[in-house]
């Protein structure tokens, strides 16, 4: 069963804020082996201009991976999740996630195409802060795989 | 230009440490059972992990933690991580690209595993290193 293109444009209501804290970025850069002491130590990091300890370049993936949930289990869209395979990501910054941001996700149903038996749902995820800052616009593209 | 190439070993053990870190615990990283099961040689790599080894190549290269500004991938090939203590490695060089704007840089990225590619059309915009 394919995707109803007719989705594409769908906004969905932003997400309870995410509270991004010191030790999570330190888990996360460990775990990729980033070991630049801005992702680790403040004050490394206030030397660069930064409040606090500095996110890897892919960590706002944590947050929207869940936050497109809202996309891929709405059952009027009907995403079938054992079958989806990550096909692109793409990251565009305004600024660094930092420890002690506090941000909501806005998805969007950006495309829906059809091609070869498969499903490719493109997704936008707009991280800002609680107050309204722009900080990340996230971009992913989900296949579908066909039944087989 | 070319850049120097970087190399990122790549065990189960950093795809359990991965996992735990991103909240993604598709077991197809993990779990040889499953994987096999939906088609797979074996447990793969999560495709962001392998954007993140990337992502260290590509602030090395910047010279800054915070220096990039777009970056995308496509995911083209799974990256297969045996279970044995010597893993797999991911290979990254990138090349230089004129036309990002006003202090700001392009990298035309390419990573390969087993001589293979596994990223497509992988581009980062890094603020261009002083």
């Amino acid at each position: 069963m394919s995707l109803d293109p007719s989705y594409v444009g769908r906004t969905y209501p932003p997400t309870a804020p995410y509270q991004v804290g010191r030790e999570k970025i330190r888990e996360f850069a460990t775990a990729i082996g980033a070991a630049d002491p801005a992702h680790h130590d403040p004050e490394a990091a206030r030397a660069l201009g930064h409040p606090d300890v500095v996110a890897p370049p892919t960590f706002p993936v944590v947050i929207t991976m869940a936050a497109t949930r809202q996309i891929v289990d709405d059952p009027a869209l009907g995403v079938d999740y054992s079958r989806v395979v990550h096909g692109d990501q793409r990251f565009a910054y305004t600024r660094p996630v930092v420890a002690g941001d506090e941000l909501v996700c806005v998805n969007t149903i950006e495309d829906i195409t059809s091609r070869g038996g498969h499903d490719f749902l493109t997704t936008r995820t707009d991280v800002s802060t609680a107050a309204g800052e722009p900080v990340v616009a996230v971009w992913s593209k989900l296949v579908v795989r066909g039944e087989a | 230009m070319e850049l120097p190439t970087q190399t990122f070993r790549v065990t189960r053990a950093d795809l359990v440490r991965y996992a735990g870190a991103s909240g993604d615990f598709n077991p197809i990283h993990w779990s040889d059972r499953v994987a096999t099961g939906v088609g797979l040689p074996g447990v793969i790599a999560h495709g962001m992990f392998t954007m993140a080894l990337v992502g260290r190549a590509v602030a090395e290269w910047a010279g800054a933690p915070d220096a990039v500004v777009d970056y995308g991938v496509r995911f083209a090939r799974p990256v297969v991580v045996p279970d044995d203590d010597a893993g797999t490695e991911i290979e990254v060089t990138a090349k230089v690209r004129e036309g990002a704007g006003e202090g700001l840089t392009r990298l035309d990225i390419t990573a390969t595993c087993r001589g293979e590619k596994v990223l497509s059309q992988a581009r980062a915009v890094i603020r261009t290193p002083r």
